[in-house]
């Protein structure tokens, strides 16, 4: 039995990406100097949204981003239970000297954005690295990592899933109950 | 499908046609990162790879070699002209002895056809043949079927042609057996004597007219003839080969299409290709190599992760 309780309906999702877009604008004004990375797979739909809004609400266009697969980086890649099978890399962008903003839609252990930043440097030495995440589960760190922007922060326990369901345009928050 | 079907990478027989796509899809990202200003990736920073060349290798023994360094894995190599096989050491003692160094994975390559198959029944590493004899190299096949997925995006119903010694050759083997799973047509054209008797069984086309061979062909893969495993004189001169299944640039000018010319290496210019034909756009031998490097980390990464 699944004990499912939703955290963001959809249109308070929408208000928060809104709002994150809102605080990108006051950080980076035009974005000339700024790349916007999502992390593979699941940052990539923020990171559509995030675009998007930008573009049709505050008319702000050609912003430079990527898409980064951090597969190889992973620094539990022999000890998962699963293989990892590594996602689409899309980095056409350099980030020599400018302001990356990485992206993903749930900061959990902080392992990913450490094994991100890993993976990030290949493509230049950027001027400064900035998260932004969707959900931050601010109990959960195993290394000292903190987002800049955050849509929602909850705590959970770890037997508990935080899932961003952009098909329903939704985020829950899954317990498996096996009692 | 996220897994490869395989404990070790013996050939190509035993593969099915997921693990052949999973390999290519995961050779992809690793494409990518060998075209980056930092060509390297830390993921198997905690495992230990012995390269054992029981014969001598130029291409496949750096291409492993970089691919395993691209994937920050500590390297031993070995070759078997230097070492204690020269003092009467079997190969299950060498292989042993290595392992007790704490090896995860030994790539082999040995004169004997069956040779990973037999170490990897008796010994706790993971395999890969890097050719046994002549038997199979199945990271070849797999880098040359990627090399034509490559240039025509697809594999399945292209038709393609092996030329030279199909009977000592096991880049022909693997590169049947690769072929075939992945759905395309495969021709084999040379003289009959280095035509193998289970060639029927096989499931391919027989030529033996070169110009034939190749009008009914999308690609050409041409292969070296190997003087070295012949033991008795199979065609009456070298010349007379090149005369007669040597492809020149006249061959390809008589025909009414382009096709893409392949080679495994070494060439032995002006015997199989002529340099004009080697070195020409039709030619995509270059690109194989590079390619070499991207399938043998997707083979090293995907083993790596099997438990």
């Amino acid at each position: 039995m699944k004990n499912e309780r939703q955290i963001l309906s959809s249109s308070q999702l929408e208000i928060t990406i809104k709002r994150l877009c809102q605080q990108l604008i006051e950080s980076h004004s035009d974005f000339s100097e700024t790349v916007l990375i999502s992390l593979q797979p699941r940052g990539k739909h923020l990171l559509n949204n995030i675009l998007a809004i930008l573009s049709k609400e505050f008319n702000c266009k050609n912003i430079s981003s990527g898409d980064l697969d951090i597969s190889f980086y992973r620094d539990d890649l022999r000890t998962k239970q699963l293989p990892v099978i590594p996602e689409k890399m899309n980095m056409d962008v350099s980030t020599e000297n400018k302001k990356v903003v990485l992206i993903d839609d749930v900061l959990f252990t902080g392992r990913s954005v450490r094994a991100a930043m890993d993976a990030l440097m290949p493509f230049g030495r950027p001027k400064l690295i900035e998260l932004l995440v969707l959900v931050d589960r601010r109990l959960s760190r195993h290394i000292p990592i903190q987002p800049n922007y955050v849509g929602k922060v909850v705590d959970v326990i770890d037997s508990e899933r935080v899932i961003v369901n952009w098909g329903m345009n939704n985020v829950l928050i899954i317990k498996d109950n096996n009692e | 499908m996220n897994s490869l079907s395989v404990e070790h990478m013996l050939g190509i027989k035993y593969l099915i046609k997921d693990d052949i796509n999973l390999i290519f899809k995961t050779a992809d990202n690793f494409k990518k990162i060998i075209n980056q200003p930092i060509k390297k990736v830390p993921s198997l920073r905690d495992v230990t790879i012995a390269n054992l060349f029981f014969e001598n290798s130029t291409r496949t023994k750096l291409s492993f070699e970089l691919a395993e360094k691209r994937l920050s894995a500590d390297v031993i190599n070995f070759s078997s002209a230097s070492s204690s096989v020269k003092k009467g050491e079997t190969l299950l003692d060498t292989v042993n002895n290595i392992l007790a160094m704490k090896v995860d994975i030994v790539v082999m390559r040995h004169p004997n056809p069956g040779a990973s198959v037999f170490l990897s029944r008796n010994i706790k590493a993971k395999i890969i043949n890097a050719g046994d004899g002549t038997h199979e190299h199945p990271t070849q096949a797999l880098l040359d079927s990627y090399s034509i997925r490559e240039k025509y995006g697809i594999v399945e119903g292209k038709k393609i042609v092996i030329i030279g010694d199909i009977l000592h050759s096991r880049v022909a083997l693997s590169n049947i057996y690769c072929l075939k799973k992945l759905g395309a047509d495969v021709g084999v054209c040379g003289p009959s004597t280095l035509m193998p008797k289970y060639l029927d069984s096989l499931g391919v086309k027989h030529f033996s007219n070169l110009n034939s061979a190749l009008n009914w062909c999308d690609v050409a893969n041409v292969l070296r003839i190997q003087l070295e495993r012949q033991d008795v004189q199979l065609f009456p001169s070298l010349r007379e080969y090149s005369n007669v299944y040597g492809i020149n640039k006249n061959v390809l000018d008589n025909l009414n299409k382009n096709i893409t010319i392949m080679h495994p290496g070494p060439i032995n210019r002006g015997v199989e290709l002529t340099s004009d034909v080697a070195d020409s756009e039709h030619s995509i031998i270059l690109d194989q190599v590079e390619n070499g490097v991207a399938i043998r980390m997707a083979v090293l990464y995907l083993l790596s992760l099997k438990k």
